[in-house]
């Protein structure tokens, strides 16, 4: 098992293919990594209990492939900035917890998890699905990982919107007796 | 000076282990789990996160039950655990304006796009103890949601993008604008404060400041010391992405989401002769479901942009930003003050020696003084 910080060759050819485009309203769109960018964010903002389970029901299935560390799972910290005003300067607004953790399978694929929180299991098993997505396990793992985890998420938005939305209300202006 | 002590490993020992089952309370009552602290005393929770500069729900309700709800205790917890974590990186700043809004209200406009949210909000109750919640009432509370489902859907419909107050104001050039910038901010965890500290260092400082502290500074703005004229242009609450560059990568991803409390007041004029004039604003982003700390915020940023917006100092605490930046933090505050009750000996006794001596001195003088006036 080696531990190391080198990123995967593949990573590289990525690199230099270009800087992450910074268009204002939506970063995902021109960038050449958005399917990629899109399941490594999905991955991070479900819940550990969820995703361990869409794993642990896929692995049944098929036995997920061995691996070698390239970084052990570690938790950290970053440092989340806002804007003053909503849009303007940055400034520091304070620490999340992250938990990192880069993986290499057998046959060459280099998965990365960096996922919110303190779960090392939760940043191993998103390296693995980073992993096998980059593999002819694609589409499976589309299926039984990331279509189910995208859909329970909307769901959960969903629901919080009609609650936000039935709280909606119109405000009327009195007029005042005095005239 | 503190001049430390040895000894009462043992009583200390005994203490901690009282502590602990003092902790625990009564044995016949269920003990708590940190889901349901995390769940069902969210806001202590939020207040945690923000205050210890760290968001992490389950570690703040970790905290707050080893703190026996004492919530600067816990904040204390967590602010020693951040220190102990390497920093990975920082994110991109926070898109605020695409929040999946759980609450957005504005008190300047009635009819604001995207419409007036209250959210869960403790507003329009009446502060009346409720006293079926003594009773577990929660199966009839279930009930009472379902029958509201109906108005769900056409809400639902309409959900869509909330734009900022501040910007139908920034149309009309009615307010000062706040351009983007991306010069990296100066971060007070990582290098000693330094006054004047500006902007970006107030905001970090008050975001994670005492709720009570901020509370009171900007009550003090609404009372006349420092009057200002806030409204609440904007108050949003919900769930934001957070963003960062992974280097190994070359690009960028989402590495979670995290719940913001912003807030933006609209505040009187700034103008001179040559200049028209402009509302002014004030800015609070602080961490979970935390309104109070968010709208305290923007009231103590916007009185301490005093010089910035061209207004006189008027000398009141508000505007003093060491005072105010010095005196925010409440485990520097808590630490300097708890640590009187600590093992003060040798100081008292210097102390009890130098107190003796004058008292001596003095009752000598007198002495001789009465015999001389006797004489």
């Amino acid at each position: 098992m080696s531990i190391a910080h080198t990123p995967g060759s593949s990573d590289h050819a990525r690199q230099q293919s270009g800087q992450p485009a910074k268009a204002p309203d939506d970063p995902r769109q021109s960038s050449p990594h958005a399917a990629r960018q899109a399941w490594m964010g999905l991955l991070a903002k479900s819940s550990a209990v969820d995703l361990a389970a869409k794993v642990e029901a896929y692995a049944e299935e098929a036995v997920l492939p061995s691996f070698t560390w390239l970084r052990a799972p570690e938790i950290g910290g970053v440092m989340v900035r806002g804007r003053m005003g909503g849009t303007g300067a940055a400034f520091n607004l304070g620490e999340m917890t992250v938990t990192r953790c880069a993986l290499r399978l057998d046959t060459g694929e280099t998965g990365h998890g960096y996922v919110q929180g303190r779960s090392k299991r939760h940043a191993e098993q998103a390296a693995m699905v980073d992993a096998l997505m980059q593999t002819a396990r694609a589409e499976a793992v589309r299926a039984a990982v990331l279509t189910p985890l995208e859909a329970g998420k909307q769901a959960e938005q969903a629901a919080r919107a009609a609650k936000a939305a039935r709280t909606k209300v119109d405000f009327f202006t009195l007029v005042r007796g005095e005239d | 000076m503190y001049v430390a002590v040895k000894g009462g490993e043992k009583a200390i020992d005994n203490a901690h282990a009282w502590l602990d089952e003092e902790r625990r309370g009564d044995l016949g009552v269920a003990e708590l789990s940190l889901p349901q602290i995390r769940e069902q005393l969210s806001l202590a929770v939020n207040r945690v996160m923000a205050e210890g500069s760290l968001y992490d729900p389950d570690l703040a309700a970790l905290a707050i039950k080893q703190a026996r709800g004492d919530l600067i205790e816990a904040i204390f917890l967590i602010r020693a655990y951040r220190t102990t974590l390497p920093r990975i990186g920082h994110s991109h700043p926070v898109e605020t304006g695409k929040m999946a809004c759980d609450r957005r209200i504005s008190a300047t406009y009635k009819d604001a796009p995207g419409g007036q949210v209250l959210g869960p909000t403790f507003d329009y109750t009446h502060r009346l103890i409720d006293f079926k919640l003594a009773a577990e009432a929660e199966a009839e509370a279930e009930a009472g949601a379902e029958e509201s489902t109906p108005a769900a859907a056409t809400g639902a419909a309409e959900g869509g993008d909330m734009p900022r107050i501040t910007d139908f104001l920034n149309d009309e050039g009615l307010i000062q604008t706040e351009a983007p910038c991306d010069t990296t901010p100066p971060d007070m965890t990582r290098a000693p404060m330094e006054y004047p500290a500006g902007r970006p260092l107030r905001l970090q400082a008050l975001t994670r400041g005492d709720e009570g502290f901020v509370l009171g500074m900007a009550y003090s703005t609404q009372r006349g010391y420092g009057r200002n004229h806030p409204f609440v242009g904007e108050l949003r609450i919900g769930k934001v992405p957070v963003e960062m560059d992974i280097p190994e990568l070359g690009f960028a991803i989402e590495i979670g989401e995290i719940t913001l409390t912003e807030c933006e007041t609209v505040n009187q004029f700034a103008g001179s002769k040559t200049e028209p004039a402009q509302f002014t604003r004030g800015y609070g982003l602080v961490f979970g479901q935390t309104e109070r700390k968010a709208i305290s915020m923007a009231l103590v940023d916007r009185a301490l942009r005093w010089e910035e917006l061209g207004e006189d100092n008027v000398g009141v605490p508000a505007q003093d930003e060491e005072f105010v930046l010095a005196h925010s933090d409440n485990i520097q505050a808590t630490g300097f003050l708890e640590h009187i009750k600590l093992p003060h000996y040798v100081d008292f006794q210097s102390e009890l020696e130098l107190i003796r001596k004058l008292r001596g001195d003095a009752m000598a003088t007198q002495a001789q003084q009465t015999q001389e006036a006797a004489e």
